[in-house]
């Protein structure tokens, strides 16, 4: 009876896993087969992969991406860039990527999976985020070298916290954060629900994010920018519409959306 | 007692091997793809290191509390006689069926600093759990404990009560039935729960990673060293400690089989 009883046990842990293995698979839905390259109007369903950071942004211009052209739809997956390269170079089926930093296209690129080759289509910085009203005071960088202060980052690998990395070498501060999250949308989490006091984020995050924290800006001399280059991906199920979805990114109506979220123009 | 012999249908037997091949397949990825040439540079390796130990600590930490807390409760399920009880159940089992991610965001809500039974512990004991080793076995017990009441539950329910109350009429005291009839009765249903519960938090990701969030040396748990590395195209490091995991996983778990087999 107890034996079965395990058995039975074991069964729902493996059935609950072949279930999760599911949920994570249908997150990179196929498109549909490529539409034939010659054929100028863009259809079908187009996957992009892109950071964190461009969640609100990519959203809004799939929206008028959509409506600009009509039969296509666009679906994002948004991580840490560099989960999304590594997903790539294991053969996501993805038609576009756009990384929060050069470093990660570049994982791509070493692979020879662009079909495109990248373009710089906005620039970011950090900022620090701490709570709405800044209840711990945090003035500069250098406050945030108190140890009673609990600063979360992005993983050195990740585009944010490479670009952490950078600024407290620029500002000569040494931060030992109390968490090392894997893109810049757990960064923004833990300071919105008051886990931690402060993080460094883009500044993009913080306008995004609105009354829910505040925002400490970093003064430039001590500061780091991040490019976001974007490239179509070599075998895009939907090359098609991937070519014209990244003109309409660098195009005047995707500059606008992209400037309307606080990134800053392409620095090259 | 004779059975007819047994003999294998086709269909059961392809079937059955197809069931195991999807099994055995990947653990055959991961023995390939592994990075034999230096594997025990990276195996050995600090960051490897540290979270090998912190996982085993806050695996066992959580099983042990699973035990002391878990025990009464699923006493209470397979004996308590009260309204409710039904959905008592379905409430303390229902990380099991959650998005452990779901359960880390619960969890900071409640647990978390600014959360509700957070914010008085912070002030009165000044004992914060996320981004500590706690917040780990925290976040470990919440996901891995179910394993366990309900295991023991249905180990309670099936065993056969009337030896107890034999034992009662005989004149032993509660004490003595408890220690010498139903311990020894629901011992298998125990051990497997024990077991269950300490591999579900062995392996345990998403609350973990919400909840205490991740820092090596001290909230850094195996999966989420493999996570972060897998995601940071480490590759290499990400297969060597998903190997070492598995093999004390598969260690533990062939041992059980083998044991519960016995009965």
């Amino acid at each position: 009876m107890f034996r079965r009883h395990i058995k039975v046990l074991a069964g729902t842990g493996v059935a609950s896993l072949a279930v999760a293995l599911a949920a994570c698979s249908s997150s990179t839905s196929s498109a549909p087969p490529a539409a034939a390259a010659s054929q100028a109007k863009p259809t079908g369903t187009l996957v992009v992969f892109a950071a964190t950071s461009l969640t609100d942004a990519f959203n809004k211009i799939g929206d008028q991406f959509e409506a600009a052209n009509p039969g296509v739809t666009v679906k994002f997956n948004y991580n840490g860039s560099s989960s999304l390269a590594t997903q790539i170079t294991q053969g996501a089926p993805a038609d576009i990527f756009a990384s929060a930093s050069p470093t990660n296209m570049n994982t791509v690129t070493a692979a020879s999976l662009e079909s495109s080759t990248p373009k710089i289509f906005a620039a970011n910085q950090g900022e620090i985020m701490v709570e709405a009203g800044n209840p711990s005071h945090v003035k500069s960088l250098s406050d945030l070298a108190n140890p009673a202060l609990k600063v979360v980052t992005c993983a050195p690998p990740v585009p944010c916290g490479a670009l952490a990395t950078q600024i407290f070498k620029n500002a000569g501060v040494t931060v030992k954060p109390v968490s090392q999250e894997q893109n810049v949308g757990g960064v923004v989490t833990k300071v919105s629900l008051g886990e931690a006091d402060a993080g460094i984020v883009y500044v993009t995050d913080v306008l995004a994010n609105g009354t829910k924290t505040t925002g400490v800006p970093i003064p430039a001399n001590q500061n780091a920018t991040t490019d976001y280059p974007i490239a179509e991906i070599k075998g895009a199920p939907n090359a098609t519409a991937a070519a014209a979805f990244i003109s309409y990114v660098l195009g005047p109506d995707g500059q606008q959306v992209m400037k309307s979220f606080g990134f800053l123009p392409p620095t090259s | 007692m004779s059975r007819a012999k047994w003999r294998l249908n086709p269909l059961v037997a392809v079937l059955a091997a197809l069931a195991a091949l999807f099994f055995i397949f990947p653990l055959v990825g991961l023995v390939t793809g592994a990075p034999w040439g230096h594997i025990t540079s990276v195996i050995t390796s600090q960051t490897a290191l540290q979270a090998l130990e912190l996982s085993i600590i806050a695996s066992l930490a959580s099983t042990a509390i699973a035990l002391a807390f878990g025990f009464p409760l699923a006493w209470l399920l397979a004996r308590g006689q009260f309204p409710g009880r039904g959905l008592l159940r379905g409430l303390t089992t229902l990380p099991m069926v959650l998005p452990p991610v779901v359960g880390g965001i619960a969890l900071l809500l409640a647990y978390g600093r600014r959360g509700f039974i957070g914010r008085p512990l912070a002030s009165a004991t000044g004992v914060t759990l996320p981004f500590s080793l706690a917040g780990v076995v925290v976040a470990e017990s919440f996901v891995a404990m179910p394993f366990f009441v309900i295991t023991v539950e249905s180990g309670l329910r099936s065993m056969n009560r009337r030896l107890e109350d034999a034992a009662r009429s005989l004149g032993a005291s509660r004490r003595t039935v408890f220690l010498r009839v139903t311990l020894p009765l629901i011992w298998p249903s125990l051990a497997a729960g024990l077991v269950l519960t300490w591999a579900r938090a062995l392996g345990e990701f998403g609350a973990t990673i919400t909840f205490a969030g991740n820092l090596p040396g001290v909230t850094q748990t195996m999966p989420l060293a493999i996570y972060i590395s897998q995601s940071s195209n480490m590759t290499d490091e990400a297969i060597a400690l998903s190997l070492i995991l598995v093999v004390v996983s598969l260690v533990v778990m062939v041992f059980r089989r083998d044991r519960s087999g016995a009965q």
